[in-house]
Formats: C-alpha cells, structure tokens, sequence
C-alpha cells in the first residue's frame, strides 16, 4: 500500500538558484519477481512514473521500473527563478495517483 | 533434475502469475548482450561517447535491495544545451530497465540519486541523451554480498 508521500524542499531560495529536493513514497514495490509462501509469484505492483512540476510546468519526470528498491526514493535539482508551487505526483501500477506540494519562496 | 507434477503446477502457475504481472516473460536474469539491445534502443543506434558522465555506485553493495546510485551529466542546462534524459540499466536484473531520468532547462542541473536493487554481482550503466543529438555512456560494476530479487 502505497501513503504519504515525504518531500524536503528549501522554503526560501534566491532568484536564479538551483535548489536540491528529495521525495520519497512508502510503497512496496514489489517487483513480480518473488513468490509468496504458496510459491506462486506475487503480481507486480509499482509506481511506475514520477513527475515532478513547478508552477505547473514539468520540469523532472522519470519512469520507473521494478529495479527501483520499496519506498522509491529520488532526489533531484530545480533552478526557481519566481515564488511559485511545486508538484509532485507518483503513479502506481493499479491507475493510483499520489501527489503532494510544497511552496516555495523566491526572492 | 527430474520435474515432479508438484514442480510442474508451481511452475506453470507461477509463470501464469508473472505472465499477467509482468511485460518481460521469462524470468531469467538478463545478460549483458539484452542490456547492450537496450542501450541501443534507447540511443536508436547512435554513437556512444564513453565518459563525460558520472555515475557513482558503491564498489561493494552488501544489501542488494538498496543500493544508492546517482549520475550527474555536465551540462550548461539551458534552453539550446541540456540533458534530456539518462537510462540506467543494470545487466544482471531480470529487467535490466532500473529507471529513466527525464530533464529540462529547469532543472539548473542534469543530477539525480535513488536507490536500487541488484541481484548479483553485475554492471550498471548510465547513457544520456543530450539535446543536440549525442550521447554519452559509462558503466560501473557493483559487486552484491546478497542480492536484492526473488526471495
């Protein structure tokens, strides 16, 4: 089962600068390669796409496979040049959608 | 070794399973020639420049279920010259896809880290696609104490 998704993002930042976040969604990930204890394989379940926004402009996406270890934890670099909004949406293999936002000021 | 009726149903209703779960049928791991296909596929055949990448793995992983990865590509990052996405593979996996990396001008820098699994010891490799058009390639190799798939 797929919760709250945890991100840090810098509350304030100055114009022009890259800032650093880092996500993480507890999620299992199971990967369709283990077998439960009736030695059957345990279906695939995974969050297959990250995006990530500001100001809703995409700007870092990936696409994720079942290589990625449980609670998939990616960290990744903005430049924010306004105040704005970030977004972050994770999506699962069952159509799931998480999201989470955080603000930020510039200036 | 000889396959009793019981082997049998546990093989074909674990391969039903992983039939409806999966997009990769077999579940071998894969080699190092099904990576190079896919590092292909992903530059559609064009030339790899070897460097001017930095992946960073650690030499030794002793829990194959996380092992922290991260690349960075230099890059100005702006609108006419930036990274557009980097691929990670991991050529000893069942899916050597681990994960693609999608970047933009915005993003002020072509650098990301997760965390991985790896079930042996294997390469992982890292390709970017620049915006021009070129590509850049490297690869490390992770020696795994235990490894991180099937169970």
């Amino acid at each position: 089962m797929a919760s709250k998704p945890r991100v840090k993002v810098p509350k304030k930042a100055s114009v022009g600068e890259i800032i650093r976040m880092k996500t993480l969604i507890s999620h299992k990930m199971e990967s369709g390669q283990r077998k439960g204890k009736d030695g059957k394989l345990i279906p695939r379940k995974i969050i297959n796409k990250f995006m990530a926004s500001f100001n809703d402009t995409e700007f870092f996406s990936a696409k994720v496979g079942p290589s990625i270890s449980a609670n998939p934890y990616i960290e990744f670099s903005a430049k924010v040049n306004e105040s704005g909004t970030f977004k972050f949406i994770w999506i699962d293999d069952d159509g799931s959608k998480y999201s989470t936002e955080k603000k930020i000021t510039v200036g | 070794m000889n396959i009793t009726r019981r082997r049998a149903l546990t093989l074909s209703a674990g391969s039903m399973a992983f039939f409806m779960a999966s997009m990769h049928f077999s579940n071998a791991n894969a080699t190092a020639e099904d990576t190079e296909k896919m590092v292909e596929e992903f530059s559609g055949g064009a030339k790899l420049t070897i460097g001017k990448i930095d992946l960073t793995t650690p030499e030794i992983a002793e829990n194959g279920n996380t092992v922290p990865i991260s690349v960075e590509v230099d890059s100005p990052m702006n609108a006419d010259n930036f990274v557009e996405s980097v691929a990670i593979f991991a050529d000893g996996n069942p899916n050597p896809e681990v994960i693609t990396f999608n970047f933009t001008a915005l993003s002020g820098v072509a650098s990301a880290k997760t965390r991985i699994r790896l079930a042996k010891t294997q390469n992982v490799v890292a390709v970017a696609k620049m915006s021009d058009g070129s590509f850049r390639y490297t690869k490390n190799q992770v020696k795994v104490t235990i490894g991180g798939c099937g169970g």
